[in-house]
């Protein structure tokens, strides 16, 4: 199927990479575009009728877990690969959290042999360790994660405490011109919090985790990467002062990029102790409404929306963390955090396009562009010559999000039952179909 | 048991007295929060009847008959557990008891699970102690059983609130316009976190004393938030306590010190003890409270604990009578 090619008639095609937004078609041809325009006809091509439909390049994830090895009955490539696919994305960066953890060569080649094994149409590119088993004490091996294939460096969910250790991997990253993707945690200032630091936590008699604890990184970071040229990414920014922090060194022509999640866009903590439709009594300690970085306050949100608006942030991840039903079915305190993500994102985040929050092309561009740039690989676009990575959108489509359905084996996220607006109808992946709802007109 | 044979002119006439309880709603007691006014009331109304009952020699009452009530305490707990345990015997019904902190639970069972257990037993409520916030909330989802809440994690003590009120009431009559002060770790108490809500409906004063690091963060936004603007926040205790009719002390644990919260004890007790020096700036006549257990010599001195002013033994036999009156409102009749 790869060699056959494949037109796309009638779509109203917006690439973020050029700007460019026509009503056209698309053909494409050995795994890549071919041409875009009007009225192009190809003997023997598949067609997709996609009018009504938005084409934009294939979406990128930045930031994801994929949970193999080790924890497969969270998810495993196979299954986070599909939904990955359903979600619009033909590119994802999976984080090196897993058991072994990707902090070397070897096992970073075990993880791309699955993938190109189990989840051909889809591209996976690791994360390597920052430290040996994400300890935060030895150095791994950067250039040899840097040849295996990892495009950038995380301790992910255990950030780098000592400054020395992170000065020294900026250094090393900065040669490489690897990007070091930072969760950005002080554990000793958020440690025993379960939720964001603010008035709902009192509320539920929980611990907070103040804004601080991640703005407190973020600067510790910003001062390292001016002080060793590396480019510092970082990643699921959750707060209005991280935000600034960010802003201010962009403006001083620092290498830093950052990116935010569809739910710290969208929700606030209160949904942790309030359900759509629950009474207004009924305090929900949602488990699913845990995740780290917490849920913020609406300000937070405000300030995010402004820094994807003012060009701020570059990116939206999903930080899609699958995991079991056990490990939400209990106290809010012993729940583990994450949601899982892919499925979601596009529907949850239209709603900031249907609400005027941001323009649709700005979306798409942190969904695609924006990226792009931080990985550098020459994805995100669809000009003629490039890999066919393409998402096909119906942006008007309403639907209910319903965990059953679900292709990830995590089936832990706050949207379930949610009505959104905007579905996936088709994801291209170097021009195969790599998910295709049943909405899908082919002939 | 149906309601009527458990309501004033049947069996328990004698027994109990007769406010119509028709607008009780709850099938659960989580927190105050859910409380109104009338509701409130209604259960110090019940509670004065137990009372009467608890000075009587034979204490017993068989309003309760037939029902079991099982207390499942997943935290440790003498008092908390006593008082109920002994409350739902006054009232005639069976209890059993189970320790979740040494049993299955320990070995990893989780807390759904020994939940469902005591629901197969066919128990008609549960009363649950959890270190973990929000429990007795995941308890009353899942199962068909009433759940009484008897401390959760920092949220919630809903009884030892309503008992606190109680003995306010009981020591002052109309609360409008009385001060009380709550002093201690505000920040992990669910004492104060009740009483912040049960005494919303009431017309006095409430003011929250303590170290700027025992004081969670979101607590203002918090009051501000639910209008609760008869609650105020105070670091000083001396200006705390002037014009107070009730100071309540609040437990102040030992780990609080190793995690550094507060960096002495020494200095906690110069700052926030309430003793007989302390009290020498007060009103003359003013009463002290303390929900227990006490670490005597540090949040309170032993000569006020024990001395004329100290309402502590009065919250004790109050306890008994607000949770009997609690049991008979949600396992006495329909609203089973």
């Amino acid at each position: 199927m790869k060699d056959s090619s494949l037109l796309i008639k009638n779509a109203r095609i917006i690439d973020p990479a050029t700007d460019a937004e026509e009503t056209g078609d698309i053909l494409i041809a050995e795994g890549k575009i071919s041409k875009t325009g009007n009225d192009i006809s190809a003997a023997g091509a598949a067609t997709i009728d996609a009018s009504g439909l938005i084409a934009c390049p294939g979406f990128i994830d930045l930031h994801c877990h994929l949970r193999q090895p080790g924890y497969e009955n969270k998810e495993t490539i196979a299954t986070g690969a599909a939904a990955a696919a359903r979600g619009g994305y033909t590119t994802i960066c999976c984080m090196p959290n897993t058991n072994p953890p990707l902090d070397n060569a070897g096992i970073v080649n075990h993880v791309r042999d699955i993938a190109s094994r189990d989840a051909p149409l889809v591209r996976i590119l690791p994360v390597g360790c920052i430290t040996g088993g994400r300890a935060g004490r030895e150095l791994v091996n950067m250039a040899e994660l840097a040849s295996a294939g990892c495009i950038g460096f995380s301790d992910d969910g255990s950030p780098v405490s000592d400054t020395r250790i992170m000065s020294l991997a900026m250094e090393n990253a900065a040669v490489l011109d690897l990007p070091i993707i930072d969760h950005c945690e002080d554990i000793n200032l958020s440690q025993g919090g379960h939720m964001n630091d603010g008035w709902v936590a009192v509320r539920l008699g929980l611990k907070g985790i103040p804004a601080a604890a991640e703005e407190i990184m973020v600067a510790r970071d910003i001062a390292l990467c001016e002080l060793t040229g590396a480019r510092l990414h970082v990643t699921h920014m959750s707060t209005a002062g991280s935000t600034q922090l960010v802003r201010d060194a962009k403006q001083r022509g620092l290498k830093v990029t950052c990116d935010v999640t569809p739910h710290n866009l969208t929700l606030t903590h209160e949904r942790v102790m309030k359900v759509q439709d629950t009474p207004r009594t009924a305090l929900a300690y949602d488990t699913n409404a845990r995740v780290n970085p917490p849920l913020r306050s609406p300000a937070d949100i405000e300030a995010l929306i402004r820094g994807i608006t003012d060009g701020t942030i570059d990116a939206i991840a999903t930080d899609h963390a699958p995991h079991t039903i056990e490990e939400k079915l209990c106290e809010f305190e012993n729940a583990i955090s994450g949601i899982s993500g892919f499925e979601t994102a596009f529907g949850v985040l239209m709603s900031l396009v249907h609400t005027g929050s941001i323009s649709l092309k700005t979306l798409l561009a942190c969904l695609t562009t924006g990226p792009a740039k931080i990985l550098q690989n020459g994805t995100g676009t669809l000009r003629p010559g490039a890999r066919a990575d393409i998402t096909l959108l119906d942006t008007e489509r309403e639907w209910t999000v319903d965990v059953k359905d679900f292709l990830s084996k995590g089936r832990n996220t706050p949207f379930n039952g949610c009505k959104l607006k905007g579905l996936v109808v088709a994801t291209i992946s170097g021009g195969c179909l790599s998910f295709h709802h049943d909405s899908l007109r082919i002939s | 048991m149906s309601l009527s044979e458990s309501r004033p002119g049947t069996a328990t006439r004698e027994t109990l007295p007769g406010p119509s309880i028709d607008f009780w709603k709850h099938r659960h007691v989580l927190d105050l929060d859910d409380f109104s006014r009338e509701e409130t009331d209604l259960v110090f109304e019940i509670a004065e009847g137990m009372v009467e009952i608890l000075d009587r020699d034979v204490k017993k009452v068989p309003t309760l008959r037939g029902k079991t009530i099982a207390t499942m305490f997943f935290e440790p707990s003498t008092r908390t557990r006593a008082s109920f345990e002994l409350a739902a015997k006054y009232l005639g019904a069976d209890t059993i008891s189970l320790d979740a902190t040494k049993s299955s639970v320990a070995k990893g069972e989780s807390l759904i699970d020994s939940l469902r257990t005591l629901q197969a037993l066919e128990v008609d409520a549960i009363i649950m102690r959890h270190p973990c916030s929000g429990a007795p909330y995941i308890a009353a989802r899942s199962l068909d059983t009433s759940i009484i809440n008897a401390g959760d994690g920092c949220h919630a003590h809903p009884s030892q609130g309503l008992l606190d009120i109680f003995t306010m009431k009981q020591q002052l009559g109309d609360l409008k316009d009385r001060k009380v002060v709550i002093v201690g770790d505000i920040m992990h108490s669910r004492v104060a976190r009740s009483n912040i809500w049960g005494t919303r409906h009431y017309g006095m004063k409430l003011v929250l004393c303590a170290p700027p690091t025992l004081i969670p963060h979101g607590l203002p936004e918090m009051l501000e938030k639910y209008s609760l603007n008869h609650v105020t926040i105070e670091h000083n205790l001396d200006s705390a306590i002037e014009n107070a009719d009730i100071i309540m002390s609040l437990r102040l644990q030992k780990e609080r010190q190793q995690s550094g919260l507060i960096s002495s004890l020494r200095e906690y007790i110069q700052g926030y003890q309430i003793n007989m020096s302390r009290l020498a700036g007060a009103k003359p006549d003013v009463l002290v409270m303390h929900p227990g257990p006490m670490n005597e010599g540090t949040e309170i001195s032993p000569d006020v604990a024990y001395g004329t002013r100290s309402l502590i033994e009065q919250q004790v036999t109050n306890g008994v009578a607000v949770r009997m009156a609690l049991l008979y409102l949600i396992a006495g009749g329909k609203n089973r």
